[in-house]
């Protein structure tokens, strides 16, 4: 018996017959359980735009909500080199879909993103995708009521990322929220905690010479274009001041709010 | 329930503690107890690729080639974890996130490979699944103990509901931020180890490399 057992062609038929076995077991897990994966994730992003925006409080609202909220936003696509929206044929030619399009993937394609150099690279973040998707709610008139923008920035430990929304001017903050990040929980974590958020709301990004004015100070932060900086976690309040000032520069989200936003 | 099955269930939560005994499965005790309610799924993820792993191995391991033993053990309990894995990800979605890649490590955790290795390549099925449980509910002991006290004294919550209100949040309690980093889990440890070892004295490891008598005045040359 046991010569038969440790046998190569044994060895071999019970090797394949596992492998078989597991590999089927865990395909047929990954394809049945895949649609709510992804209603999950598409749950997650929407629930935290409208986090950001203001518009949800987990401690009233419920996930069964986000849906029926999130119908007000509609998702479009910005070129941030040219600061404009994607036209629907450009999207097309590039295979771009508002609703699939995704940052972190696209941050890894080259034809899809540039590399961050030096200076450039305010944020810490390597790579910058050359499309993002922002999500607004629009007025009759054209103007904007709200617009919801991913930002993203190395803070202690790692990339924090987030949406910021603006007001219809381009410049007033609605409300910022973070759905994912590696800070130190109690210190840096603390940028998820929404009386630290609370903050944010009514703040001017730009100054008077329509550059990026925000910052984030410690003791205090009175001023309009301030916030103050969490206790124990300087890095992560440079982080953060640093993440602002990328995605809403020139580089990041500054043309585009130029061009289509303040009008 | 036989004497002997309750034995195998029980003796792994004091007596043969995983944690405290075997200091297996310290790397995740440390890296998801910051906060009771991830601590939990944890636990019960745990828990249920030991059990499971047991029972297949332990019903494979008469048709199991010598060569390749480890790496078959490896397959499935790699398989059982990515469908944990894949499960969480559907059904608790937020809490997922937060364990982000612990749950993958549970593939290396060593209280599973060495409950596969020790106890089901030895015993039938049935006793194995109740080792896997049993060793499970050692490991979820100690981590329910350290997410307990990390969470209330780190953040004054318990499942993220406020017990000492904080300072930050308006309250008086001011937190200790020592508390949500990974030593704290340590010395928690440590001390559940040092509780357990004075009322188990037959735990207590002999002493590898004791100190020999001072030589100076027979010895000296």
């Amino acid at each position: 018996m046991s010569s038969n057992v440790n046998s190569v062609a044994n060895t071999l038929k019970i090797a394949l017959i596992l492998c078989a076995i597991c590999s089927v077991v865990i395909s047929g897990a990954a394809v049945i359980l895949k649609p709510m994966q992804t209603a999950n994730q598409i749950l997650d992003r929407n629930k935290n735009i409208l986090i950001a925006a203001g518009m949800f409080d987990p401690a009233v609202n419920s996930n069964a909500d986000v849906a029926s909220m999130f119908e007000r936003f509609n998702a479009r696509i910005v070129d941030l080199d040219n600061g404009t929206f994607l036209s629907d044929e450009d999207a097309q030619r590039l295979g771009l879909d508002p609703l699939t399009y995704s940052e972190s993937a696209a941050k890894n394609d080259p034809a899809l993103s540039d590399a961050l150099g030096g200076e450039d690279d305010v944020a810490n973040i390597r790579r910058r995708v050359k499309y993002a998707t922002v999500y607004t709610i629009d007025n009759a008139d054209g103007s904007f009521e709200s617009v919801v923008l991913p930002v993203s920035g190395y803070g202690l430990w790692g990339i924090m990322y987030g949406y910021l929304a603006l007001e219809g001017d381009g410049n007033t903050v609605q409300g910022i929220g973070f759905y994912d990040h590696k800070e130190t929980p109690g210190l840096g974590g603390e940028i998820s905690n929404p009386r630290w958020q609370a903050q944010w709301p009514g703040k001017q990004i730009y100054g008077a010479d329509s550059d990026v004015a925000f910052e984030v100070v410690k003791g205090g932060g009175t001023g309009e274009s301030q916030v103050d900086a969490l206790s124990g976690a300087t890095l992560t309040s440079r982080g953060v001041e640093n993440m602002i000032a990328f995605w809403l520069g020139e580089r990041g989200f500054g043309r585009f709010l130029n061009n289509e936003v303040k009008g | 329930m036989s004497e002997m099955s309750k034995t195998i269930l029980i003796k792994p939560i004091f007596k043969e503690n995983p944690i405290a005994l075997q200091i297996l499965g310290v790397c995740s005790a440390l890296a998801v107890t910051t906060s009771l309610q991830v601590t939990l799924v944890m636990c019960i993820a745990l828990t249920t690729v030991t059990a499971f792993s047991n029972l297949f191995i332990s019903m494979l391991r008469n048709n199991m080639p010598g060569s390749i033993r480890i790496i078959i053990q490896m397959t499935v309990i790699a398989s059982l974890v990515i469908l944990v894995d894949q499960i969480l990800k559907a059904y608790a979605y937020e809490i997922s996130k937060q364990l982000s890649v612990f749950v993958g490590l549970i593939i290396t955790n060593c209280i599973v490979m060495g409950r596969a290795e020790a106890f089901a390549m030895k015993n039938p099925p049935i006793p194995s699944f109740l080792d896997g449980i049993g060793n499970g509910l050692g490991y979820s002991l100690v981590l329910i103990i350290v997410g307990t006290l990390r969470e209330l004294f780190g953040a004054g919550t318990l499942f993220g509901i406020t017990i000492l209100p904080t300072v930050a949040n308006g309250g008086w309690y001011q937190p200790n931020g020592l508390m949500l980093l990974a030593p704290s889990a340590f010395f928690i440890i440590g001390f559940f180890i040092w509780i357990l070892r004075e009322r188990n004295v037959e735990q207590i490891e002999k002493n590898e490399f004791p100190m020999s008598a001072h030589t100076a005045e027979k010895g000296a040359h």
